[in-house]
This record gives structure tokens, C-alpha cells and sequence, in this order.
């Protein structure tokens, strides 16, 4: 029963990194209607700015918000110089462009930074809480906690805000945004810097526990995608259940099932297949309507 | 049978060069393609970008030493070394043309240390059959030596992680005689290898091990097996994994307040990650690896000549950190290369080299820990087969007893 907890909440913690990523994949899809392979690669960007400042003798609740401004001024950059030229070419398009923009970031990091792993400062404590026998690192809980409210602020911008409104107004009905004086493009825009600082969050939280490395998001990515769609691709509360629901299933699996410990990336590609053939719509997606 | 066609192949070249040396008088040169009465051309395929490219500074510093031997000693015989390193990304699927094209379009003499197991595995037949040397791979894989009656155009240099893993085993029913063993490793030839390796040393012994579990690459942490570990009572964990997973590990152990004595393979314990697992907050208690080559960031070498040389040498890169061990690595591969060509002499023939390295090595290595020799026989391809205990202190690894020697021990 103990390995089982223990397993269960070291799967929350996996999963905290998932959610996190996944987040920033929805609020894309919301501005964009498409996912954006580069999301990951655009969150190790941001840590390895973060880890940068915090080397030039920045502490990290500074270097915190500097590298999300940072992060969101190099979102509307990338939207403004490499999405928008191609704004109204077919979705493939843009999603090939952003695999482009993947291993183009990933290079590019590569290239400043070198490959060999490093310590990524975490500003909280490594210590653990035992709750008998079950082990609670306050490191994943400070993922968890931070993840929460970057979900928090996320929901309320979107949802009661004339900013959130308009942004989502543009995103699914950009012809009628338009007739009522809404810069669509400057909101997809917006869209992108959003989704590029929550990005910077995921990155700068997750950095201290995957260690700080050009790739350090490659195989995240998958998982957050599996994540994001099992919550339903336009949902950033699904995100969050469906990081938390895939950590804790992929480790689960690892353990009890015999010799899988190391088909866990399956498992994570399995999700999103038995979701999209079994729940289209994910947990919390709404159903597609279309008037005939 | 495919693949005892090159081997005869390799026999027939050796009778023929054999054969057309026999007349002449010794002053005679017989060189191949890649070589001048100036150059000769080495070539190589290493990660310097991709998932690998913390590798790629081998290249680099091996380039290092090159370069010194070409500015102090005006080369070997005569012959400046030029060295062209491409770029496979850790790729097999780069590797293969990229190697294609060093050996077709540049026409080097010989292929030296290319970097990754599967990468090297997938150019072994096709150098083979074009008997072209694919000489000191940088790869631990035990296939090299063990197998070189096969591909006797392809060698390894460092010592094979089953070798390794033996010299564990043997350090464990020495100091741990009742440990209970669990083992983490990567699902592929690598771990396997150790593995292997270590479940051989134990022997009849082998039952001390009471769990193993192992990880893919792609896995974004080895969380579930640990637990899965730590539940089944192991006291003694075996940590065959890559620097990344390694440094989680380590740090996961102290998270969840396991004390296990750690065996940490070599591949992961360079210091600059033991440091990167401190920080990561892992108590490393406990912790024994093994070493062969000096450490530049070990203090007890600051007056070594072997370190002073290197330190000379690594001067010649610009991109260079002194401090990696990786650096040191590349050094000491590229002098055994130079200490090959000089024997070779104005016999330098793709044979003749192979011939010499396979079978007629045996230099003592101003940058291996005392002791720690590189030998060849005609029936033993495993040029490094001695390593020696080391235990982490906090801030650095400590030599511990004295060099032990497997050499013969894999069949």
C-alpha cells in the first residue's frame, strides 16, 4: 500500500510537469486553433534566460517574472515575424512551420548553452514530508502550487476579462471579430506571448527537477499533448487534470504491469489514441456543433 | 557466414602485403589512401549537436593533440595529421553516409573514435568490407573485443562495461557480502551489457541481485522503477543509466529517504554531474564508480606530468574546458592513435596499423592512472582492461585500493 501511495505521488509530481506544458499547448490552441509543436522547446528557451539572469547574480523571484515578460515579448516576436505571414495559409502549414520553429530553438540553445546538463537553481526546499513512509517532496509541491495558480490566472484573464473575450472571440470567429473592430491578428498575437509566458513558467519549474538541457523537453512534450488531449484540447482546466491523470497512470503502469517499465512513452501515446477514438472530445471538451 | 567474409578478406590483404613487402629493402614506404609523403587524413563521426552533443568536445580535444604533435614534433614521421570531424547527431541514420562519404569522397587512411554504439555498429560491416580501420570506437560496448574475430577492421579502446561491472561485483562480495542488489538500466545494449556483466562476476552469487527494473530513454524520470526498487528491501542500488537518469536517481534516493549503498556506472560519473546531483539535493552517501583515466579536476595530479602535458595540449583547443573529463578522454585516445602511427613507421598501411593496434599495443598512457596500461595480444582485442575503485567524498572521487585487472575474464 505504501509503494502504491508513494508511486501515486511521485505520478502527481510527474504529472504537475505535464499540466504545466499542457497548459500553455491549450491557450495556443485556443488563440490559434492548431498545437504548437514548439511549445516545449520555447519553455527550455525561456528557463535557460531565467537560469542566465539567475547566474548574473538575479534572484529567482526577480528573474521570475523578467523571463516571463521576456517569454511573452518573444511569443508575439515569433508570431509577428514567422506565424503571421502565413496567418491564412492551411493549418498543416502553420504546424510544420512550428515543427521548424522546434529544432530550430532547440539548435539554438544548443548552440549558446552546450548539451551537458545543468543544475537549474529551484527556489524551493528539496527536503521531503514523510506522511508515514510516503514521501512529499516540497519541489513537486511547489510545481503543483505554482501550476495551480498560473491555471487560476489563466481562467480568470480568459473568462472575466474584455482582454480574454476578445482574445477567444478572435480565435473562433475571427471574420466576425473583425466586422466589429477587433485587430484579429494582433489578438493571435497576444495569444502567442500568453501561451510563450505560461510556457516560461512550465520551464523554469520543471528545470530544477529534469536538470536544464537543450532537450529537456523533448519527451515532455509528448506527454503534455497526451495530457491536453485527454482533457480536451481547448480546456486549461483538462490540461491540468489530464497532466495530473497521465503522471499518475504512466507510473502506475510502469510499476504494475510486468517488463513496462519501459513502454512508458507507449503508454503516453496510447492515451492520446484511445482518446481520440474513444472521447473525441476529451474529459472536459466540449462537443463540436455544426450547424447543417 | 556473411560475416566471416571479412575477416578472410583481412587475412588475404595481410598475405599479400606480407607478400610485396617481402623484396623490399626496409627504407621502402608503402603507404594507402589518405596517406602523403606530408599528411595523413583521419576522419571521424561524433554528436556535436543533438541529445549526445555533451560528447562532442572528445573531437575537439583529440584534434587538440593532434595539433600538438603536428606544431612540437613536426607530426609522426614527417606527416602532419589532419583531422575531419563530422557532425552524426548521435544518429545512425547520419552516421552511415556521413562515414560513406569520409571514406569515398575525402578518402581518409582510417576511421578514429567514432562516438555511440549503434552509430558505430551501423557503419562496422561496411568498413569491414571496405577493410577500412574503424579504429578505438568511443564506446564501452563489450561487442568490440569480444567479437573482433568478426570485424577484425573494428577496435575499442576504453574498457567494455561489462568489464566494468565485474570489477563490481568483485567489490561487492568483498565489502558487502550480504547485500540485497537491485538494479536500474536503460533497456537497450548498454545496460544490458552491464548487466550482464555484473550478473557474470557474481557467479554462483548472482541471487544476491532480488530486483531489476529498467527504464527507456525516452522516459521522462526512472521515479516508478525506484519505488518499485526501494519496496522490494534493496539495500545496494546499481545504477545503470545515463547521466540524466543517474542524477535523478541520486537525487530521488536522498528525496524519499533511502539510504542504499550506490554503485554508479562510469558513463555517469563525471564530476560535473556528481555536482549537478547535489545541488538536485542528493545526499551522495555511500557512492562507488570506477575510474582508469586521471581526473583533471583531482588536486593529487597538479604536479603529474601526464597533467601538465595534457594541460598543454588542451591549450590547442579554444573550445575546450580543462576541467572536463571528457577532454582528458579525448587526449589519451588520440596518443595511443600518434603512438600507432609512429610504430607503423613507413609501413603505413591500413593492415599494418590494424595489425599493430589489434595485437602489438602496449604503452603506458601519460594521462591513465598509474599503473593502467594499453595492450594488445593476438588473441586479446580489449586494450583497457584495468580500473580502480573510486568512492565520491563530497567534492571529488577518491582512489580506493589498487588497480584490479580483468583482463581475459570475457570470453
Amino acid at each position: 500500500m505504501q509503494e502504491f501511495l508513494q508511486l501515486v505521488v511521485s505520478g502527481i509530481a510527474t504529472g504537475a510537469i505535464f499540466a504545466s506544458l499542457a497548459l500553455a499547448l491549450v491557450l495556443i490552441y485556443n488563440a490559434m486553433g492548431l498545437v504548437n509543436f514548439a511549445q516545449g522547446e520555447m519553455a527550455m528557451f525561456a528557463a535557460f534566460i531565467a537560469y542566465t539572469l539567475i547566474n548574473h547574480g538575479m534572484s529567482f523571484w526577480i528573474a521570475f517574472p523578467v523571463t516571463m515578460v521576456l517569454a511573452f515579448g518573444g511569443g508575439i516576436l515569433i508570431q509577428r515575424i514567422v506565424i503571421k505571414p502565413v496567418e491564412r495559409a492551411p493549418v498543416l502549414t502553420l504546424v510544420i512551420i512550428t515543427l521548424g520553429l522546434a529544432t530550430l530553438v532547440n539548435g539554438f540553445a544548443g548552440f549558446i548553452w552546450g548539451y551537458v546538463p545543468r543544475y537549474f537553481g529551484s527556489p524551493f526546499s528539496s527536503d521531503s514530508i514523510d506522511l508515514g513512509g510516503v514521501f512529499l517532496n516540497e519541489r513537486d509541491l511547489g510545481v503543483i502550487g505554482v501550476s495551480g495558480l498560473v491555471l487560476l490566472a489563466v481562467y480568470l484573464l480568459l473568462q472575466h476579462t474584455t482582454v480574454g473575450l476578445t482574445l477567444r472571440a478572435a480565435a473562433h470567429h475571427p471574420e466576425a471579430s473583425r466586422l466589429l473592430g477587433v485587430h484579429v491578428s494582433w489578438m493571435l498575437a497576444l495569444g502567442w506571448g500568453l501561451a510563450s509566458a505560461v510556457g516560461a513558467v512550465s520551464g523554469m519549474m520543471v528545470a530544477p527537477i529534469l536538470l536544464l538541457e537543450p532537450n529537456m523537453m523533448q519527451t515532455i512534450i509528448i506527454y503534455a499533448f497526451a495530457a491536453a488531449v485527454l482533457g480536451g484540447i481547448e480546456s486549461p482546466l483538462g490540461a491540468v487534470v489530464g497532466g495530473l491523470v497521465v503522471g499518475v497512470v504512466i507510473n502506475l503502469a510502469g510499476a504494475y504491469i510486468p517488463n513496462a517499465g519501459d513502454l512508458q512513452l507507449a503508454f503516453g501515446l496510447g492515451i492520446i489514441i484511445l482518446v481520440l477514438i474513444l472521447k473525441p472530445n476529451g474529459l472536459f471538451g466540449r462537443a463540436a456543433t455544426r450547424r447543417v | 557466414m556473411g560475416r566471416k567474409a571479412p575477416g578472410l578478406a583481412a587475412a588475404a590483404a595481410f598475405l599479400l602485403i606480407s607478400a610485396a613487402c617481402g623484396g623490399n629493402t626496409a627504407t621502402t614506404t608503402q603507404t594507402d589512401v589518405g596517406v602523403t609523403s606530408n599528411s595523413i587524413l583521419l576522419g571521424t563521426t561524433i554528436a556535436l549537436s543533438g541529445p549526445a552533443a555533451a560528447y562532442g568536445t572528445i573531437a575537439n580535444a583529440e584534434n587538440a593533440y593532434f595539433t600538438y604533435v603536428n606544431n612540437t614534433q613536426g607530426g609522426v614521421n614527417g606527416r602532419k595529421i589532419n583531422f575531419k570531424i563530422l557532425d552524426d547527431a548521435y544518429n545512425p541514420a547520419q552516421t552511415v553516409p556521413l562515414t560513406k562519404q569520409l571514406v569515398e569522397q575525402d578518402q581518409v587512411f582510417l576511421m578514429f573514435s567514432g562516438l555511440g554504439t549503434q552509430a558505430q555498429t551501423s557503419v562496422r560491416d561496411y568498413l569491414n568490407t571496405k577493410k577500412v580501420p574503424q579504429l578505438f570506437v568511443a564506446t564501452g560496448a563489450t561487442t568490440w573485443g569480444k567479437d573482433f574475430g568478426n570485424f577484425k577492421w573494428t577496435m575499442s579502446w576504453q574498457p567494455p562495461y561489462q568489464g566494468e561491472a565485474r570489477i563490481y561485483a568483485k567489490d561487492v562480495l568483498q565489502n558487502h557480502p550480504n547485500a540485497k542488489i537491485g538494479v536500474l538500466y536503460q533497456n537497450d545494449d548498454y545496460g544490458q551489457d552491464y548487466l550482464k556483466g555484473l550478473t557474470d562476476g557474481l557467479g554462483d552469487k548472482a541471487s544476491m541481485i532480488v530486483a531489476k527494473e529498467s527504464y527507456d530513454v525516452t522516459a521522462a524520470d526512472p521515479f516508478a522503477q525506484l519505488t518499485k526498487l526501494k519496496a522490494a528491501g534493496v539495500d545496494t542500488l546499481f545504477l545503470f543509466s545515463t547521466p540524466k537518469p543517474s542524477i535523478q536517481s541520486l537525487a530521488f534516493v536522498s528525496k524519499v529517504a533511502w539510504t542504499p549503498t550506490i554503485y554508479l556506472n562510469s558513463v555517469s560519473n563525471p564530476q560535473v554531474y556528481m555536482l549537478a546531483a547535489a545541488k538536485a539535493g542528493a545526499a551522495l552517501k555511500n557512492v562507488t564508480s570506477v575510474g582508469y583515466i586521471k581526473d583533471p579536476t583531482d588536486p593529487q595530479w597538479a604536479n603529474d606530468d601526464g597533467m601538465k602535458l595534457y594541460k598543454q595540449v588542451i591549450a590547442n583547443c579554444s573550445t575546450c574546458n580543462v576541467q572536463d573529463g571528457f577532454n582528458i578522454y579525448g587526449v589519451a585516445v588520440a596518443y595511443t592513435m600518434v603512438g600507432v602511427l609512429k610504430q607503423a613507421g613507413n609501413n603505413l598501411t591500413r593492415a599494418n596499423v590494424m595489425k599493430i593496434a589489434s595485437t602489438q599495443l602496449n604503452e603506458s598512457n601519460p594521462f591513465l592512472l598509474p599503473g593502467v596500461k594499453v595492450t594488445t595480444t593476438s588473441n586479446d582485442h580489449f586494450p583497457i582492461m584495468q580500473e580502480q575503485v573510486i568512492t565520491w567524498s563530497g567534492s571529488l572521487w577518491q582512489l580506493q585500493g589498487s588497480i584490479i585487472d580483468e583482463r581475459g575474464s570475457i570470453k
